[in-house]
């Protein structure tokens, strides 16, 4: 309870959502979990629960397991023990449900198909037949109106800038209405100014639409004030609750068996100091991996 | 070929060079089986070259060289020495495609030159093998539009109704897991059978045009008309729809200049698809980057 000043923000907004117990199943839900990847485990008994609504982060060093969670979501990859639930059903049976959007796909200047075009495909690309509908242009517009990128939906996908392409891939994640949103690194390699705006649309999407959404993110600092919980991975486990909570230098400590810093800045980002490497200990950890 | 023919040669009046061109039933053959092949090349080489599949397109357009004179060798019709041998072609180049993500494509390319190589390697083999007189053998790599039947006239239109309703009903799905195939394997699209399944079609596309244009310029046909249309316009319908004109545009062109003008069809129909090409790219690098032609003294006058 002896919460920073600088993410009072994040507390607030996660008080908010916990005082009102409306839905009872748990969007994303892990029991006990173990993921195990060429033979080694990458993270065990890790238990947590995403309500619906909530905006909530993946976090952890390179190589902790984070897009490996996305993966076990997706139902592209198996538990090596526990279980997994998304929307209440077994990972990979719901995924007209989930948008996703994977880790930063860059279209160059030679791909010439309108961004429009790329937001329909979210809709009926995985249809078979000649795509002879007329009614996808209203909700194409709705939803590119939502991401705010009707000015060069119509221009070609290879010469938008990185957080226009970006807007435009949230918006064909959006377009079949989806209950969850899973993004991964959708931050990553967009300047300052984009990272901030597409975190805040993100949280208005997530506000707004009543979308769960649930992203990995290498730096939490651009959705800090959004966040209503945090999965910290770190050495072969994981750290759950709000931002607040869990980005502590005794929570990290305490997850990483080492001490942990965490520095808080005038200007309310936090700074974790002396993580350790993740992938030599993983190594260090686990003899047996020499079957890969 | 031509030179005993009464041609009155081109002139400005386009119904009498019409009527000229239609005068013979060979021209007629060839204007209809160049269509065919215009539309069928047209729609494979638009997913080809969106796809950058356009050396996996090559390698199988060379593979009709060993296709053509195997079959010779046994004594077997030419088409089926080209749909077998572009058929295999196109399993090994797809297989070798891995679990078709973006890592792959090094080795996929690797792959698809050693195809290549060893196809052309054994086109000439069988060459060799074969004891008899082969006579014009160069038509197997650069064309025999002028000697084209109605059988196969009949045999290509086959083919192209096929491959548009192939086209027809995968073009949706085969055009996400191009563009995204992250995004369209989590939809639900069987990307790698998606990506097999197209990599036959362009095997069999190019062992029907082949026997048209020959191994060696099929290419022309499959990715020049796409390339351009690209360039042109990024709406998928009208980029379609473009590339399948420009490719009979091409076609017609290239056959008419070289029924009035007597060198080879090969010659006429690449040097027009180039030239289209060429404008295109040009007219495009002028639109996207309007001082690339100004020049640097431009740039200096107007700093301000």
């Amino acid at each position: 309870m002896s919460s920073p000043p600088t993410i009072d923000a994040a507390r607030v907004a996660h008080d908010r959502k916990s005082g009102s117990p409306g839905s009872s199943v748990p969007v994303v839900r892990l029991q006990g979990a173990q993921a195990r990847i060429g033979g080694r485990a990458v993270w065990s008994d890790v238990d947590f629960a995403i309500a619906e609504g909530e905006f909530a982060a993946i976090l952890g060093p390179n190589g902790s397991g984070k897009t490996t969670l996305l993966r076990v979501l997706l139902g592209e990859l198996p538990l090596a023990a526990g279980t997994a639930s998304v929307l209440g059903r077994a990972p990979g049976a719901v995924s007209r449900q989930i948008g996703y959007l994977p880790q930063r796909r860059h279209f160059d200047a030679t791909i010439r198909i309108r961004g429009i075009d790329l937001v329909r495909l979210g809709l009926d690309g995985a249809r078979w037949g000649l795509p002879l509908r007329r009614s996808w242009r209203e909700r194409v517009e709705e939803v590119i109106d939502l991401v705010g990128a009707g000015e060069y939906a119509s221009r070609p996908i290879g010469r938008l800038s990185g957080g226009e392409q970006q807007r435009l891939l949230i918006a064909q994640a959006l377009i079949s209405r989806p209950k969850v949103l899973i993004l991964d690194e959708p931050l990553d390699s967009l300047d300052l100014p984009n990272q901030t705006s597409v975190a805040s649309l993100l949280s208005r999407i997530c506000r707004q639409q009543g979308v769960t959404v649930l992203l990995v993110a290498h730096d939490v600092n651009p959705l800090l004030t959004y966040l209503d919980r945090v999965v910290y991975f770190g050495a072969g486990r994981a750290a759950v609750g709000t931002p607040h909570e869990v980005i502590t230098a005794d929570t990290l400590s305490r997850l990483y068996g080492v001490p942990i810093e965490v520095l808080h800045a005038a200007d309310g980002r936090l700074v974790v100091v002396g993580l350790p490497e993740a992938p030599a200990r993983h190594s260090d950890r686990h003899e047996h991996h020499d079957h890969d | 070929m031509t030179s005993h023919l009464p041609i009155a040669g081109l002139s400005v009046d386009l119904i009498s060079d019409f009527r000229q061109l239609t005068a013979f039933p060979f021209m007629v053959n060839a204007l209809e089986a160049g269509t065919v092949v215009a539309i069928m090349a047209g729609v494979v080489g638009w997913f080809m070259v969106l796809r950058r599949e356009s050396f996996a397109g090559h390698s199988l357009s060379v593979m009709a060289f060993p296709g053509a004179t195997f079959a010779l060798l046994l004594g077997l019709s030419a088409a089926v020495g080209y749909y077998t041998f572009c058929g295999a072609g196109a399993l090994v180049i797809g297989a070798s495609a891995g679990a078709g993500t973006r890592r792959h494509r090094g080795e996929e390319s690797a792959v698809t030159g050693a195809v290549q190589a060893f196809g052309l390697a054994c086109g000439f083999l069988f060459l060799s093998l074969y004891q008899g007189v082969l006579a014009g053998y160069e038509n197997l790599l650069f064309g025999d539009f002028l000697g084209i039947t109605r059988g196969q006239v009949l045999t290509l239109a086959i083919v192209c109704v096929l491959t548009l309703g192939f086209f027809a009903v995968v073009g949706r799905p085969l055009l996400f897991a191009s563009l995204d195939e992250p995004v369209a394997r989590a939809s639900g699209v069987p990307v790698r059978r998606v990506s097999l399944a197209f990599m036959l079609a362009l095997g069999f596309t190019v062992a029907a045009t082949a026997q048209i244009t020959g191994a060696l310029l099929v290419f022309a046909l499959l990715i020049a008309p796409a390339a351009t249309a690209q360039l042109i316009t990024p709406r998928v319908g009208a980029s379609l729809v473009l590339t399948v004109l420009l490719g009979m545009a091409i076609t017609w062109a290239g056959l008419a200049l070289a029924y009035f003008y007597n060198y080879p069809v090969g010659f006429y129909l690449t040097a027009v698809a180039f030239s289209v090409y060429l404008i295109a790219r040009l007219a495009r690098a002028a639109i996207d980057h309007p001082t690339l032609l100004h020049g640097r003294s431009r740039a200096v006058e107007t700093p301000a």
